[in-house]
């Protein structure tokens, strides 16, 4: 039984390459070539902030985020094989929606709390007034 | 529409039908690629709260350590390193499979378990080093922070080895059936996205914690 199926799978590789539903996969080459990028994407964040050639923590930080953002776009298209075809489309829209929506949530959090951050008194101002308050008469 | 003509599967013949007599036909686990997909951005969601939760505690140490004092860029190049090569082995399982090579896939997938395998022990190590020293997650709101979001990771790829161990108990027992193909396709996704968020992980609380 699971012979055959090896077999017609081995026979004919394009057997479900037509297939609309079937899940989009990549070859060899497709693999290497996003593994060598992935490795160079990496290597460079880690370098610049291990060896910290920049001396600037604002543009390795730019650096940095730009590397990993062009890592995230590598891995979707050479690992998980997104194509703007794949599921009749279904499957990019239900992704820019996820991004929309994660980009609400991480963008909102910071810029409130920011704010919130910013309404806070100084760690050290709350300490002195506790201090300096007169003790609670009864 | 009447008992007989539903039984005979077959549209009345002159009168209009709004609604479909039939439901098309999909064949077994057609849409489990879409939907596997929709159920990884809900998993995204988890992430993106998780991450911006670290973001508003992150610079929250109550006295105690920071970024720059405990983390061990070494240890994580190292680890980023196990699960990027884990990531490229998984695609050749799955080329294994597309070829039906059932050995070859099983070797790829045990390679596969093994760098997952290591990526959790370093990170355990990480955890417990974290923990003697005594910057647990109860130390500061960072450090709960901290270990909520790199915890739910590493909780995923937990779980995942364990998934990639049913399947290859699955595949030993009935081969490379289309059944076995589509859940190799989705923990191919699965394990893929991990490494995509372990991508964030590694730029937002690593590199950027030391940076700043």
């Amino acid at each position: 039984m699971s012979a055959d199926h090896s077999q017609a799978y081995a026979n004919d590789p394009h057997a479900h390459a037509h297939d609309p539903h079937a899940a989009p996969h990549g070859t060899f080459q497709s693999y290497v070539t996003g593994f060598v990028l992935a490795v160079i994407l990496t290597v460079i964040p880690f370098f610049l902030v291990m060896a910290r050639p920049i001396e600037s923590a604002g543009y390795t930080a730019a650096i940095v985020l730009f590397c990993a953002l062009l890592q995230i776009l590598v891995h979707m298209v050479f690992f998980l094989h997104m194509t703007p075809k794949a599921e009749d489309g279904w499957l990019l829209l239900s992704t820019i929606f996820t991004i929309v929506l994660v980009v609400i949530t991480l963008a909102g959090s910071l810029w409130i709390v920011f704010h919130l951050n910013n309404n806070m008194m100084p760690g050290g101002i709350m300490d002195d007034m506790i201090r300096e308050a007169p003790p609670p008469s009864n | 529409m009447s008992a007989s003509a539903m039984a005979a599967g077959q549209p009345a013949i002159g009168r209009t039908d709004f609604y479909l007599v039939e439901e098309p036909h999909h064949e077994a686990g057609g849409f489990t690629h879409l939907g596997f997909w929709i159920y990884l951005m809900s998993d995204c969601l988890i992430f993106a709260v998780l991450f911006a939760t670290y973001g508003v505690l992150g610079a929250s140490f109550a006295g105690g350590p920071g970024p720059r004092d405990l983390f061990d860029l070494g240890l994580v190049a190292l680890n980023t390193t196990f699960l990027l090569i884990s990531s490229i082995t998984y695609g050749f399982a799955m080329l294994a499979v597309y070829q039906g090579d059932q050995k070859k896939t099983l070797m790829w997938l045990a390679v596969t378990g093994l760098f997952g395998a290591l990526f959790l022990v370093v990170e355990l190590y990480e955890f417990y080093h974290l923990i003697h020293e005594g910057a647990g997650p109860q130390r500061s709101a960072f450090l709960s922070a901290f270990f909520a979001l790199v915890g739910t990771h590493g909780l995923h790829v937990t779980f995942g080895i364990l998934w990639l161990i049913v399947l290859v108990v699955q595949i030993n027992k009935r081969g490379l059936i289309p059944a076995n193909v589509r859940r190799l396709t989705c923990l191919s996704l699965f394990w893929h996205f991990l490494d995509l968020v372990w991508i964030g992980v590694f730029t937002y609380v690593y590199l950027f914690g030391v940076l700043r």
